[in-house]
């Protein structure tokens, strides 16, 4: 006791100043934390790996995952009190939601892929199912490439205007006083419309289309399915796109005597053009994968037909179903082929609409 | 079209009709007409897909000789007819919240892990790969369920019937636990997931800077300026971003009726196979349906298509009343 060191005054100072400072920020965890909190669960699940009953790389993952989320709240919980404990808990699921959403689309893509490798070839894109049995080996997609082409052509063909000119009422002639109720109802059902189920669509088109006015199961009974569901998506995105197109432009032009309806047309829709693309290959990607619409309003063939208006016309989507559910060997690799076909197909229009947005776009 | 312009019949006298041409008022009606015949034949679309479907659903309903809504059975090309939806309800409302509880809590996850956690670049590759996600057709997520989450999950369902088979639900007396409502629910639940964060992110970010940095400047931590200023403005938002999915769910046909094995049953032990929608129903039994069948399945698509109508409409309201709430204040 009475052999203390004398302490300096600044020493005292500073020893006083670093109490203060902890008595009012609080314990902290220090920055290296969530890594060593992650490598002590990552061995700890390891061990539990290797004597419990937990196996298997994806369980032990999760079992990682999970004594992450408890080694770390209770040490924060210990340190920092219970407010950060539980910041540091929500942060951690809030991460864990990106795996959540990455896995099932490396899963999808990782299956399709390689499922889908084993029929694939030149051969496959090029010959039809006409006289292969669903035993055999062989045939291919052609037909089907074919029908959905037209079909969706089709539907973009009358989809996409009939779309754009909706999005044009929406957005250039709402403002007039007759047609604001009018254009609140389209908008709203124009949001209700795109939660309309496919199968009910398709359903419709039978009932209307086929039983009513009596025209056969067609690929262009399909096409006027497939519009049904493309319209809403090509009115929301190119109403988005022609909202931001300045006001000064519209503005510029009427100042210079033209009309209205030339000035949409000639300054507006070329502004937006990009990006009413964009929503139109989107939409066109959206309705390319879509089976049942067209399992009620077409018949599957196995055979080339390039008139979508008569006959039985095949499709992607139907291909893969009929192929599926044969259930032999062999069908069953045809359909995974024709699943990599599908969605190489659009997923290509997909990451070329979205290239074509980045790159072009309305500049503000 | 440029031909409207030219003056047309006799050439305006007095100056102000030459700029205000009768041509030019005629192209304006013209192509005014034209948009707003774009906008009303989505009304009219509209309608007609239920005049259409309650049309042609009468046939069936008449001759039904069960009761339509609490009858389980489905045979409508049997004479008598008799069929009713209460096992297809049973099971779409089933896929459906489970589809609901996984994806809710997820999605939301996700959009805040964009809008308020992430940096930009993080940010936006997640919005990507939820895009991307969203871009799958519904078959190949039905084949995927099939020849990859089915036997993903095998061991997780038994586990969940071996602790928790005291739970009705998770009970399973069959021993097997494939095609089942969980499975088909599981596989609906990251089909919707990309409705439920794309919507709940648009509603985020619109949260003001002020009652963020509000809650961050008296001292809260991040979750706690989540639960105090973005939850309470977003709760409309997160709702129906939660309804749509919910209606997306639903509707949901070629990835249930692949991966279901179809059967006419309420069955509350949803671990075992079986279990039907009404979605699914009408792929499956669309081709071997005679006048009365196709006309039954008409009749439960008009159902599915009232229910996704109301949980739409309901959804849309929402969202369209905070919409204006947030415009008022700026």
């Amino acid at each position: 006791m009475s052999e203390q060191t004398p302490v300096s005054p600044a020493e005292e100072r500073a020893e006083s100043d670093r109490l203060l400072h902890d008595a009012l920020a609080g314990g902290k965890l220090p920055r290296w934390a969530p890594w060593g909190a992650g490598a002590a669960a990552l061995v700890l699940a390891v061990v539990l790996n290797a004597v419990t009953f937990i196996d298997g790389v994806a369980g032990t993952l999760v079992v990682a995952a999970l004594l992450f989320a408890v080694i770390q709240s209770t040490w924060s919980f210990a340190v920092e009190g219970r407010r950060h404990a539980v910041d540091r808990l929500a942060t951690t699921l809030i991460y864990t939601t990106f795996l959540v959403a990455l896995a099932p689309l490396v899963a999808v893509l990782a299956t399709v892929i390689i499922r889908g490798m084993k029929a694939l070839s030149m051969d496959f894109l090029l010959t039809s199912m006409r006289g292969v049995s669903p035993r055999e080996e062989g045939g291919g997609v052609y037909h089907a490439l074919v029908g959905t082409i037209e079909q969706v052509g089709i539907a973009a063909l009358i989809g996409v205007p009939l779309g754009i000119m909706t999005a044009i009422y929406l957005v250039e002639y709402a403002a007039q006083a007759r047609s604001r109720r009018l254009a609140r109802a389209v908008s709203f059902f124009v949001d209700v419309m795109t939660g309309v189920p496919s199968v009910v669509v398709g359903l419709f088109i039978y009932t209307s289309v086929i039983l009513t006015l009596g025209m056969e199961r067609s690929g262009f009974a399909a096409s006027l399915a497939l519009t049904i569901l493309m319209i809403p998506v090509v009115v929301r995105s190119t109403e988005e796109m022609l909202r931001i197109v300045p006001r000064d432009l519209r503005e510029a032009s009427y100042a210079l005597g033209i009309p209205k309806w030339r000035t949409i047309l000639k300054v507006v829709l070329p502004t937006a053009l990009s990006g009413i693309i964009t929503g139109a290959m989107l939409a066109i990607a959206r309705v390319a994968g879509e089976t049942a619409p067209l399992l009620l309003t077409t018949f599957m063939s196995q055979s080339i037909n390039f008139n979508p208006f008569q006959g039985p016309q095949a499709a992607l989507p139907l291909f893969i179903w009929d192929q599926f559910n044969s259930g032999t060997t062999a069908s069953q690799d045809r359909a995974w082929a024709g699943a990599l076909v599908l969605i190489t197909l659009v997923m290509l229009l997909y990451l070329t609409a979205k290239i074509i947005a980045r790159y072009t776009g309305v500049k503000k | 079209m440029s031909t409207t312009l030219e003056p047309s019949g006799a050439a305006a006298p007095d100056a102000a009709a030459a700029i205000k041409g009768a041509s030019v008022r005629r192209g304006d009606r013209v192509f005014l007409g034209l948009s707003r015949g774009a906008g009303v034949l989505i009304l009219v679309i509209m309608a007609a897909i239920a005049a259409f479907l309650v049309w042609k659903a009468v046939p069936s309903l008449q001759a039904n000789t069960a009761n339509f809504f609490t009858t389980s059975e489905w045979t409508p090309d049997a004479d008598p007819a008799y069929f009713g939806i209460a096992a297809l309800a049973f099971g779409t409302l089933m896929t459906a919240l489970i589809a609901l509880v996984l994806a809710v809590p997820v999605g939301i996850g996700i959009a805040l892990f964009i809008a308020h956690y992430a940096n930009r670049r993080l940010g936006s590759a997640l919005g990507f790969i939820t895009d991307l996600l969203a871009a799958v057709p519904s078959i190949i997520f039905g084949m995927w369920g099939l020849e990859f989450l089915m036997p993903q999950m095998q061991g997780f369902l038994q586990w969940l019937t071996q602790y928790f088979g005291w739970i009705p639900l998770f009970q399973n007396d069959l021993g097997i636990w494939t095609r089942s409502i969980m499975i088909a629910g599981t596989v609906l639940a990251i089909m919707v997931l990309p409705t439920i964060s794309a919507i709940s992110r648009e509603v985020f970010v619109q949260v003001p800077r002020e009652h963020i940095e509000a809650a961050l400047a008296l001292g809260a931590t991040r979750w706690e300026m989540v639960r105090m200023a973005i939850f309470p403005f977003a709760k409309p938002g997160m709702i129906s971003a939660s309804m749509l999915g919910l209606g997306r769910a639903l509707g949901e046909t070629i990835a249930v009726a692949l991966i279901l094995s179809a059967n006419y049953v309420i069955n509350w032990q949803i671990t075992e196979p079986g279990g039907n929608t009404f979605a699914a129903n009408i792929a499956l039994r669309w081709n071997e349906a005679g006048p009365i069948g196709l006309s039954a399945l008409v009749a439960s698509g008009l159902v599915l298509f009232v229910i996704t109508l109301a949980v739409n409409m309901a959804a849309r309201l929402i969202i369209a009343r905070r919409a204006e709430f947030s415009g008022a204040n700026g």
